[in-house]
């Protein structure tokens, strides 16, 4: 303990001493996601991507600050994760962690950055566990939580007479997360839930877990998993005659990655809650088509979240004139944020991003007027309804 | 017995079957590694990556070549049959005078570089492929709806994995490649051109990836891993049958299906692992696989 404290604040001590050789601040942000996995197309490369524009657009270099991004692959694996990121604190001397996607692994990472000097900048994880019980003061989550995508699509569908669920659960600290949010809402709504089965993750075959799900007679079947498990099990579904059958499938987090993989023809009718989609408003619009430009898709919400949190970041690098964590996080938390991709919002002591989420609705093909053209927004959920209350989280930093 | 399990027996038909129909895939692929296995004596890691550019080429096809799901039956297996005989006349030939370490790896790169150069250019996400029109739909069973297509794979898999295990046990072809197996200077010495033979053999073992890989395009989503999660459990099947062994490849295959379908419904959690459990008790008894010959 006390060996790493002096090895962290003489690593402090010399990145300290260079910037003020150097006149100026440097900032070293670490991208760290899923680069080969069942997360890669929503995270991956389009996160790197999404911080270097960050970067450029913050016009870094011209404000004296010096930014180098460095990215590796956690594979979704809590330990590689951990890994890295010691790795990258006590040798690579990187001060903000960003992105991390995979629960289980963005709850490695935040115990590690709890006692370090570095920020870790979360966007891709959804486990709200990050801003409740295992909240840090060196954490933000910027994107989206489970408890947002419970009362978004949960509430949406218990108020819309799914009032039985099962479900089917991804079986690690997100799955868990999610099925234990939407649960809450369900039973607060009046709801109830029916039963549940953990699938193993990341899985192939779901059509098992779909016939029990059937064979519960629940109305609702909630996917409290991601990525391609949600492909695959929204496809089984329909191949098995489910959807058909007059049970609604829950997509309580799709990715529009996940919606182009589908094809509209097989998500139409879906109902999913996120916090950016590219044809949202004009500087949505402008940012996604740069985006575009470079990686060939257009954004998701995770690679969204990386983009604003880096400029965030580096607006209060700027304020304070340091690279501290301590310093900028403090920063970050005083000045409001404000980006083209989120609009206004502000970061709260838990660490939780605030701003509004979105309740869309996946378009018949019919409807789509082009490609990347999936979403209707059923509704705009306002920021301070979107995310759990502040005092409801049991985050010790607020007790 | 079926009340103490807290499970209604139509439920479990339902799950029975599902577990034939994966245990289909196990059996094609477990098959094709056998056969490879039985023949070259090639440890053949890329079979996951074969079966993957097998779904990939159907889609390819489809999407390119406007060519739908029959032609990619049939067109499939050949073209990709064709890329495995090159790999082994390019690469692994060179490699049978050495340990089965050297072929291992070589092919465990091969499959790495393959699924490299499809995420590179496809993406992870998968890309879509609609079930023929011919098999679309399905049949209310009573206890459960099964899927048109589904029963189509099960019958499928039934027919190539007989035809292959009828035609290595019972042809003269078959007692050919045996007989290369057992000694190839001696069958070399009755004029019959053994290097050839394996390289068909070779090639044919990939054809069986690729196809069962267009039967899994329009269930699974076509994606650069979908042979990487697949090809672990494989290989435990044909462990748990005996390596090279046809007939127990096929048997564990379907089995295994079954155990692990069963497992999803007991205890869905240990549905990954069930077959790993498996592995390790066979061999621990039976070194060989249940039905291996100790050499």
């Amino acid at each position: 303990m006390r060996k790493t404290g002096f090895l962290l604040a003489s690593l402090a001590a010399s990145l300290m001493a260079s910037s003020a050789l150097a006149q100026e601040v440097s900032v070293k942000i670490g991208v760290l996601n899923d680069r080969s996995g069942i997360y890669a197309d929503l995270s991956g490369e389009g996160s790197v991507i999404a911080a270097r524009m960050a970067a450029e657009d913050f016009g870094a270099e011209a404000k004296g600050i010096k930014v180098e991004i460095v990215s590796a692959d956690h594979q979704n694996k809590p330990d590689v994760a951990s890994t890295i990121a010691r790795q990258w604190i006590d040798q690579d001397g990187v001060n903000v962690i960003v992105d991390v996607p995979t629960s289980s692994a963005a709850l490695a990472v935040n115990e590690i950055v709890k006692e370090a000097n570095v920020l870790f900048i979360n966007s891709g994880a959804a486990a709200s566990d990050l801003t409740g019980p295992a909240c840090t003061p060196h954490t933000v989550h910027w994107t989206y939580d489970t408890w947002a995508l419970a009362h978004g699509t949960g509430s949406a569908m218990v108020e819309n007479g799914g009032d039985s669920w099962f479900f089917l659960t991804a079986d690690y600290a997100f799955g868990h997360a999610l099925e234990r949010d939407t649960t809450a809402v369900v039973e607060a709504s009046g709801g109830t839930v029916v039963g549940s089965v953990r699938h193993p993750f990341p899985g192939t075959d779901f059509s098992s877990f779909l016939l029990q799900a059937q064979a519960s007679e629940a109305k609702v079947i909630g996917l409290a998993n991601a990525g391609g498990d949600t492909i695959n099990s929204i496809k089984q579904a329909a191949e098995f005659g489910i959807t058909q059958a007059g049970q609604a499938l829950a997509g309580l987090l799709i990715f529009i990655t996940d919606v182009h993989a589908l094809g509209l023809e097989t998500a139409q009718g879906l109902v999913l809650t996120e916090s950016f989609y590219w044809d949202l408003n004009d500087s949505t619009r402008e940012w996604s088509a740069r985006f575009e430009g470079i990686d060939g898709d257009k954004p998701t919400m995770v690679q969204a979240g990386v983009y604003a949190g880096v400029l965030h970041y580096l607006k209060a690098v700027e304020a304070a004139k340091s690279n501290e964590a301590d310093t900028v996080i403090a920063k970050m938390k005083e000045i409001p944020t404000d980006d083209p991709l989120f609009g206004k919002g502000e970061i709260r002591a838990d660490g939780r991003k605030v701003h509004d989420m979105y309740l869309f609705k996946v378009k018949a093909p019919a409807d789509s007027k082009g490609p990347w053209d999936y979403y209707e927004t059923l509704a705009t959920i306002p920021a301070d309804k979107a995310f759990r209350p502040l005092n409801e989280g049991n985050c010790p930093l607020v007790q | 017995m079926f009340e103490l399990l807290g499970i209604p027996p139509q439920a479990l038909f339902g799950q029975l079957l599902l577990g034939l129909i994966n245990g289909s895939f196990y059996a094609i692929l477990s098959l094709g590694l056998a056969v490879i296995f039985g023949l070259l004596n090639i440890i053949n890691f890329t079979h996951g990556a074969q079966y993957m550019f097998g779904a990939f080429v159907a889609w390819m096809l489809l999407t390119y070549g406007g060519l739908g799901y029959w032609w990619a039956l049939i067109l499939v297996p050949i073209i990709v049959g064709i890329t495995g005989i090159i790999i082994e006349r390019l690469l692994i030939a060179r490699l049978y005078h050495l340990d089965h370490l050297y072929g291992l790896l070589l092919t465990f790169g091969l499959a790495l570089i393959i699924q490299g150069l499809l995420r590179n250019q496809y993406g992870i996400s998968g890309l879509p492929y609609a079930i023929p029109p011919q098999l679309a739909g399905g049949q209310n069973l009573g206890f459960m709806f099964l899927p048109n297509y589904r029963g189509w794979v099960v019958v499928a898999s039934l027919i190539v994995c007989f035809g292959t295990w009828f035609v290595i046990e019972k042809t003269r072809l078959g007692a050919y490649l045996r007989a290369a197996t057992e000694n190839p200077t001696l069958v070399g010495a009755f004029g019959i051109n053994v290097p050839r033979m394996i390289t068909l053999t070779y090639g044919f073992g990939v054809a069986l990836a690729a196809f069962a890989g267009v039967l899994a395009a329009p269930i699974y989503s076509v994606n650069p891993n979908m042979g990487a999660d697949l090809i672990i459990v494989v290989f435990a099947v044909v462990v748990i049958g005996g390596m090279g062994s046809i007939l127990g490849a096929i048997i564990t295959g379907f089995g295994l299906g079954l155990v692990e379908g069963l497992t999803k419904v007991f205890y869905p959690e240990a549905s990954s692992v069930v077959i790993f459990v498996i592995m390790a008790i066979v061999l621990l008894f039976k070194p060989a696989g249940l039905f291996g010959r100790t050499a």
